[in-house]
C-alpha cells in the first residue's frame, strides 16, 4: 500500500502541475509562442518524434563517446599519478585550473582547434573535458583507498609496482571508479548539450540544436518538447548507470 | 639457546618529529619460540611488531632478521582480506606475488584453508564469512607460505570469547605442525599466558621492557590448562608487571 503511494505520488504531482499549466494557458489566453499549453507540446513531441529521436541519439552518442574517452584518459592519468607523487603534485594545480574554467568559455578555442570542418570533434572534446575531472578525482582517491594493512602485505611479499597497481589498487578503486563514471556520464550529457550550443548550427544536430532551431523560429512547443526528451534521456541514463553501479558493487563485495 | 630468528638491539623508533614511540628495546626471538608482547594501549606494541616483521625501519639500533623475503607472515587485527577476491584467491595471493604459478598457488591455498578448518569455503567471498571464519582465512593466508616467523597483531581482538579460545587452540595446533617462531601482540593477559612460552611486558609509551614471564608448560596446551596454577600464576605475574610498567616515568 505504502509502496504504491510512493510510486504514485510523483505521478500525481506531475499530473496536477500539468493540469494547472493547461488551465492557466486556456484561462489567460497567453499566446502559444510565449507559453504553449502542455497538450500542444504533446502534439509537437508526437509529430516531431521522427526528428527528435535521431537528435537525441546524436547527443547521447556524443556523450557516450566522450564518456569512454574521458574514462580511459582519466584512469590512465590517475594510474601514472598514483605511481609518482611528484607527478601528482605537478598535475594537481593544472587540473584544478582546468576544472574551474567553464566549458562555454573554452568552447570557441576548441572549435578553432578542431577545425571549422569538424565541429563534431569539438563537441566531443568539450564533453570529454567536462566528464574528465569527476572520473579522474574518483580514480585518484580510489587508487589510494586500499587497506593500509593490505598494502603492508604487498610490501611483505615483495610485490612490484605493477603488481601492486593491478592486483591491489585498481580493484580497490572499483567503487570509486563506478561513482566517478556515474557522475561523469551525467556531466558528459550536459557537456555535449553545452558544446552543441557553442558550436551552433554547424555542429552536431542533436537535441541542443533542435532547441536552438525551434527557438529561432519561435516554435516554443517544439523547444519544450525537445527539453522533455532531453530530461527523459538524462533520467534514463542516470537510472541505467545506477543499476549498473549497484550490480557492480554487488559483484565487488561478493553479495 | 636456540638460534635467533629475529633480534632487536637497543632499538628506538621515533614518531616523525614528535618524540620517541618505542625503545630503547632489546629483544630476541628464538627459532620456533612463541612470544607475546603485552602492554598498555599506545606503548608501541604494533610498532615493535612491524619492526620485527621488517615493515618499518628502526630510527636507532640494530635489527637482525634471519628470515628471507616471503618467510615472514603477518596477521593483522582485522582479517584484511580483499573483498573482491574469493577466500582461496586471498590465501593464494602471497604465493602468487612471489612468483608461484597460479595453479600450484591455488592448490596450496585450498590445502591451507583445509588446515584452518575452512575446507569448503574456498569459493566464498570475505563478506560471506563470519568474523571467526574470516580470521581463519587470514591465518591460512599467513601460513600458506610456510613462514619461519609469524606475527599476530591482536588477531582475536574483535572476536567473541568462545571463538577467541577456539582460535587460540587452533593457532597452537598449527604451530606444532611446522613450528614457526610466533610473535603476537595482545593486551589480553590471559590470552598471553595461554598462548605464549614467554611473555614480554612493555611499559607505557615509549615502550621499554618492564619484565618477562615464562610459562613452563607443554604446548599445545592440555585441556583445562586455564585452571592450572602455572597459568594463573603467570597471568598474575603479567598483571603485576603491567601495573609496574604503567607507573614508569615516560
Amino acid at each position: 500500500m505504502n509502496r504504491l503511494a510512493d510510486a504514485l505520488a510523483p505521478l500525481g504531482l506531475m499530473l496536477l502541475l500539468l493540469g494547472a499549466w493547461e488551465a492557466a494557458c486556456r484561462l489567460t489566453g497567453v499566446p502559444a509562442y510565449f507559453l504553449p499549453p502542455p497538450s500542444q507540446v504533446a502534439v509537437a513531441a508526437a509529430t516531431g518524434l521522427p526528428v527528435l529521436v535521431p537528435a537525441a541519439w546524436n547527443t547521447l552518442s556524443v556523450a557516450l563517446v566522450a564518456l569512454v574517452l574521458a574514462a580511459a584518459g582519466a584512469l590512465l592519468l590517475a594510474i601514472l599519478v598514483g605511481l609518482s607523487p611528484l607527478l601528482e603534485r605537478a598535475v594537481r594545480p593544472l587540473a584544478s585550473a582546468l576544472q574551474v574554467t567553464p566549458v562555454v568559455a573554452v568552447a570557441p578555442l576548441i572549435l578553432i582547434w578542431a577545425g571549422i570542418d569538424h565541429p563534431e570533434r569539438a563537441v566531443i572534446a568539450l564533453a570529454v573535458l567536462v566528464a574528465f575531472f569527476p572520473i579522474f578525482s574518483g580514480a585518484v582517491t580510489g587508487l589510494r583507498s586500499a587497506d593500509p594493512d593490505l598494502e603492508r602485505l604487498f610490501d611483505l611479499y615483495g610485490a612490484g609496482r605493477l603488481q601492486r597497481v593491478l592486483r591491489l589498487r585498481l580493484p580497490a578503486a572499483v567503487p570509486f571508479l563506478m561513482e566517478g563514471l556515474k557522475v561523469g556520464a551525467g556531466l558528459a550529457i550536459i557537456g555535449a548539450v553545452v558544446a552543441e550550443f557553442a558550436a551552433g548550427s554547424g555542429g552536431v544536430r542533436g537535441l541542443a540544436w533542435q532547441i536552438l532551431d525551434a527557438g529561432n523560429k519561435l516554435q516554443t512547443d517544439r523547444m519544450i518538447a525537445a527539453l522533455v526528451v532531453l530530461a527523459v534521456m538524462g533520467v534514463a541514463v542516470h537510472a541505467g548507470l545506477e543499476r549498473l553501479e549497484r550490480a557492480g558493487l554487488r559483484w565487488w563485495r561478493g553479495r | 639457546m636456540t638460534p635467533a630468528t629475529v633480534a632487536l638491539e637497543d632499538v628506538e623508533v621515533d614518531y616523525r618529529g614528535r618524540g620517541r614511540a618505542l625503545g630503547p628495546l632489546s629483544l630476541r626471538i628464538g627459532d620456533g619460540e612463541i612470544v607475546a608482547l603485552v602492554g598498555p594501549s599506545g606503548c608501541g606494541k604494533s610498532t615493535a611488531l612491524r619492526l620485527l616483521a621488517g615493515l618499518e625501519p628502526a630510527t636507532r639500533g640494530v635489527v637482525q632478521r634471519a628470515p628471507g623475503r616471503g618467510e615472514t607472515s603477518v596477521v593483522f587485527q582485522a582479517p584484511t582480506l580483499a573483498p573482491w577476491m574469493s577466500a582461496a584467491a586471498n590465501v593464494a595471493l602471497p604465493l602468487e606475488l612471489s612468483g608461484t604459478p597460479k595453479p600450484e598457488a591455488r592448490a596450496r591455498a585450498l590445502e591451507a584453508l583445509e588446515r584452518v578448518g575452512l575446507g569448503g569455503a574456498g569459493a566464498s567471498r570475505p563478506a560471506q564469512l563470519s568474523g571467526g571464519m574470516a580470521m581463519r582465512a587470514s591465518l591460512a593466508r599467513a601460513l600458506v607460505t610456510q613462514p619461519r616467523l609469524l606475527m599476530l597483531d591482536e588477531p582475536f581482538a574483535a572476536l567473541d570469547e568462545i571463538t577467541r579460545r577456539t582460535l587460540a587452540d587452533d593457532v597452537l595446533g598449527l604451530w606444532s605442525q611446522t613450528r614457526p617462531a610466533i610473535v603476537f601482540v595482545t593486551h589480553n593477559v590471559e590470552e598471553a599466558a595461554y598462548l605464549a612460552e614467554r611473555i614480554v611486558v612493555l611499559t607505557r609509551g615509549p615502550g621499554r621492557i618492564a619484565g618477562e614471564v615464562r610459562v613452563e608448560a607443554p604446548l599445545p596446551r592440555p585441556a583445562g590448562f586455564r585452571t592450572w596454577p602455572v597459568f594463573t600464576e603467570a597471568a598474575e605475574a603479567i598483571s603485576a608487571l603491567l601495573a609496574k610498567g604503567a607507573e614508569a616515568a615516560p
